[in-house]
């Protein structure tokens, strides 16, 4: 099926039977690990947090997650009054679905032979895949906004705008990260992403994208995801203290869960992309045993890498702001990544051009920020000069030991 | 009132303009009009100043006018938002309406009364012997400071003098209150910015301070400890080496905060430059304690105005100097480490002695001697079921409570029971510059002003 993904040729029962297989193993080893994973993280943070955390349900309270599930299922579904009926129950399928279907394109192995047959351990391997990547990324905001849109409350509403907002915002940045990837690869498929980074630079270094593209393309992808996904720091979407749950406040019984069983898949689901993407999906060294074990146990090692520092991410950082959030968006990880992009294209074509226009972008850089403090420190001074007065009413006037300095 | 007469009333209820206003109607009118914010045309000037901080008097009674007005604002491009009661970040049942364009406040109106207990009135009905089991709950994170500003005022009517070691103790117990406050203030403060360790960790250490005081008073809040005369009880055996266990350990965790939030940058943006008070806007507003000493005014009534031994220990007063949300953190952090300072003066210098008056009018006798002395047993009846006969007149103390000048205005008409209680809550005088501080910001950055305001809601509707 590795060669003929969209079955354009003779199909056998085989192949479909394969087909089928692994959609259900997937489809249940993502469930499993959602399972897992929200164990995990409620095990872990509270590790963190001098807790002890789930601790009834099953041995180490594994299974907290499936009697959460059990109790929400059998919870009575309300549907407020002012809502748009149909968009609120369709909302929560419109982010579950497209989670699912993104970790259908992502490598989890090497390639094993059954029966005659050769299979990618992968579901699909379209020749577009990164497209259908950006495009099934598109569609999860589409769920969060019509939640809240469609839920007919304020608080809602404003989660809908800040997610609508920031999620296609930091999908452009997104976009151009992964944009040179794609470059570099000099393909759409992730089977050949993943194959182009085996190998090593002088034995020791993995040939790996986040080596050969520089670290910026991966840094701008890591953040640019934790937005997309929802996650602290960058949770404004849900924003509990604030928006007192943002986008599904009204939802309640099966599917708030379903939002839950989306905002988990999502984050393994994309963890596994950056995986493929920047660390070589399943590469990694063969310690032995049989073939198609290492590379398996490489790629979940990684995934769970990443899963494990969204939960720190959480325990250790604040929430940013909203136009905070929108600054970092627009100002840094567009340029930063568009530039790169040139940069990674530029080499592609010459190295003296690279190694040329990077010497601009550092000089350009310079004076921007040059540029920026200079624009700033005068900003403020009109700040102060507008909103203190003069300066002897800040100064204190009694007796004070300790000042903040500013 | 007749049948005829009270339809009538009804209806002209039912037709009355805030019922069309209200889309439930289930709000009441109350004497200062509707509790519910309007939209900018069915309100009036004075109103509108003041749900947008600008209407500031200074003593002197000279109004400022901070800035002109925007009433151009078109109705469409505003939403009115109701922030609590049972929103998850206004402590407890704080009630915000807000005025938003976009997610930027334009007005904002606080709404309290959601916990009223009517505790003055029922300090009316209480002898002074009981009194401090009423007010010990208004304030249920520093109990310890209303039960001393009760006892003290208490006791200036009484016209006692409390003897040296009660009022030591009184010192320890409430600056060790006043650090369990702070921490429990950070734990909320962290959790509003987003940060969830902290909470926990916030809770952490003030649990620390709380089992001492459970292993003190036989409680963890709401200790009925400070009583009219002196303290409850003696220090338990073991007491110095369980403050000092805490005034070592409190530090260092301090400084894990630091790495935390102070050194953190999305904490810094998130709290730099956000609510900002200025300093007259502060003392127009008769705002006290952090809140005030935030804006740059070094106004502590322990330095100030001071009571208990205060004047005998060394500390500083910590002020900012912008009045901005970080500032309100910063002193609240600092203040920690002063009360530490206080605490470990008072390890060295706490006298002995008898730890309460040794008047038998106030002081109860000791369990032991009524069974042998009928002249104790006649005292322990008179106090325990008539109470302290206080002399008439009328007394206002004030304490630095860890949220502003808390005080206490008695009034004794002779009688076993106070003629009249009321306490100035300093979380209900700071509510009032939350207008003036919210203005122009991000509903996230409202967020993160109304906890560093520090607002208990027991206190402010007593």
């Amino acid at each position: 099926m590795g060669v003929d993904p969209l079955f354009l040729g003779p199909i056998s029962i085989g192949t479909v039977i394969i087909a089928i297989v692994k959609v259900l193993v997937a489809f249940g080893a993502l469930m499993v690990s959602v399972m897992l994973m929200i164990w995990f993280e409620r095990k872990l943070i509270s590790d963190m947090q001098n807790r002890i955390g789930p601790n009834r349900a099953g041995p180490f309270g594994i299974l907290q997650t499936l009697a959460d599930g059990i109790k929400l299922f059998f919870k009575e579904d309300l549907i407020p009054g002012k809502s748009e009926r149909f968009v609120f129950k369709l909302a929560p399928y419109l982010t579950l679905v497209p989670a699912f279907l993104i970790f259908t394109i992502v490598p989890i192995g090497g390639v094993v032979h059954l029966f005659g047959h050769t299979v990618e351990l992968q579901v699909a391997d379209p020749p577009m895949g990164i497209l259908f990547l950006l495009a099934m990324s598109s569609v999860s905001v589409y769920g969060v906004m019509l939640a809240g849109w469609s839920s007919g409350s304020k608080y809602p509403l404003l989660g809908a705008v800040r997610a609508s907002a920031q999620m296609i915002s930091y999908e452009a940045a997104m976009g151009l990260s992964v944009a040179s990837v794609v470059l570099i690869t000099g393909s759409l498929g992730t089977r050949d992403i993943v194959t182009s980074q085996a190998g090593a630079f002088f034995g020791i270094f993995p040939k790996w994208n986040l080596i050969r593209l520089g670290i910026v393309p991966f840094l701008v992808f890591l953040v640019a995801i934790t937005a997309e996904l929802n996650r602290p720091p960058f949770d404004l979407v849900e924003a509990e203290q604030e928006l007192v749950g943002g986008f599904h406040t009204e939802y309640s019984s099966i599917r708030f869960a379903l939002f839950f069983l989306a905002e988990f898949m999502n984050t393994i689901t994309m963890s596994a992309v950056i995986v493929t993407l920047f660390l070589g999906g399943p590469d990694g060294p063969n310690l032995g045993g049989p073939a198609f074990v290492w590379p398996i146990l490489w790629f979940l090692i990684k995934t769970g890498a990443f899963l494990f520092f969204y939960v720190w991410v959480r325990a250790a950082l604040p929430r940013v702001r909203y136009d905070q959030l929108m600054d970092l968006g627009w100002k840094v990880l567009i340029p930063v990544s568009l530039g790169w992009l040139l940069l990674v294209g530029a080499m592609q074509v010459s190295k003296i051009y690279g190694f040329a226009l990077f010497a601009a972008f550092i000089v350009a850089g310079a004076l921007m920020y040059r540029a920026i403090i200079i624009g700033r420190s005068q900003s403020s001074e009109l700040d102060i000069i507008t909103s203190f007065g003069s300066d002897a009413q800040r100064s204190p006037k009694t007796h004070t030991s300790r000042e903040r300095n500013r | 009132m007749t049948a005829r007469s009270s339809s009538k009333f009804i209806k002209r209820f039912r037709s009355s303009p805030l019922d069309e206003s209200t889309a439930t109607g289930l709000v009441g009118e109350t004497s200062e009009g509707t509790q519910e914010m309007k939209t900018r045309n069915e309100t009036n000037r004075v109103e509108l100043e003041r749900e947008e901080g600008q209407l500031t008097v200074l003593p002197e009674g000279i109004v400022l006018d901070h800035g002109d007005m925007d009433i151009e604002i078109s109705e469409d491009e505003t939403m009115i938002i109701n922030m609590g009661p049972q929103h998850p970040s206004t402590h407890g049942v704080l009630r915000l309406m807000m005025e938003l364009k976009g997610e930027t406040v334009l007005r904002t109106k606080p709404v309290i009364g959601y916990l009223h207990t009517g505790m003055e009135k029922t300090a009316e009905g209480l002898t002074y012997v009981q009194g401090s089991t009423n007010v010990t709950r208004m304030d249920y994170l520093a109990p310890l400071h209303n039960e001393l500003v009760f006892s003290l005022a208490t006791e200036k009517l009484l016209g006692v003098e409390i003897p040296p070691r009660a009022t030591w103790i009184r010192m320890l117990m409430v600056e060790l209150n006043r650090i369990s406050s702070h921490l429990m203030w950070m734990a909320t403060n962290g959790m509003d910015v987003g940060s969830t360790s902290m909470m926990i960790y916030g809770f952490r250490e003030r649990e620390l301070v709380l089992s001492f005081f459970e292993k003190v008073t036989g409680l963890r809040m709401n200790h009925n400890f400070i009583r009219p005369g002196g303290v409850a009880a003696d220090l338990p055996d073991g007491w110095y080496d369980d403050v000092s266990a805490i005034i070592d350990t409190i530090p260092g965790r301090l400084d894990e905060y630091g790495e935390m939030l102070t050194g953190q940058p999305i904490f810094r943006e998130r709290t730099e430059g956000v609510g900002i008070l200025t300093q007259e806007q502060a003392i127009s507003l008769s705002a006290s304690g952090p809140v005030l000493r935030s804006t740059g005014v070094a106004w502590d009534l322990r330095k100030d105005i001071p009571y208990l031994a205060y004047d005998e220990v060394e500390f500083d007063v910590i002020i900012g100097s912008i009045g901005d949300t970080f500032d309100r953190f910063a002193v609240r952090l600092s203040e920690i480490s002063e009360s530490l300072r206080i605490v470990r003066q008072i390890l060295e210098k706490m006298p002995s002695g008898p730890y309460r008056v040794q008047d038998k009018k106030i002081t109860p006798p000791p369990r032991k001697r009524i069974d042998e002395s009928m002249e104790a047993l006649i005292h322990h009846f008179k106090l325990f079921t008539e109470g302290i006969h206080v002399p008439e007149g009328e007394a206002y103390v004030a304490v630095e409570s860890p949220r502003g000048e808390l005080g206490c205005y008695l009034v004794s008409d002779g009688s076993a029971k106070p003629y009249r209680m009321h306490i100035r809550a300093p979380s209900f005088v700071n509510l009032q510059s939350l207008p003036a501080m919210l203005k122009g910001g991000l509903l996230a950055d409202a967020v993160a002003t109304i906890s560093s305001v520090d607002p208990i809601m027991g206190e402010v509707d007593r």
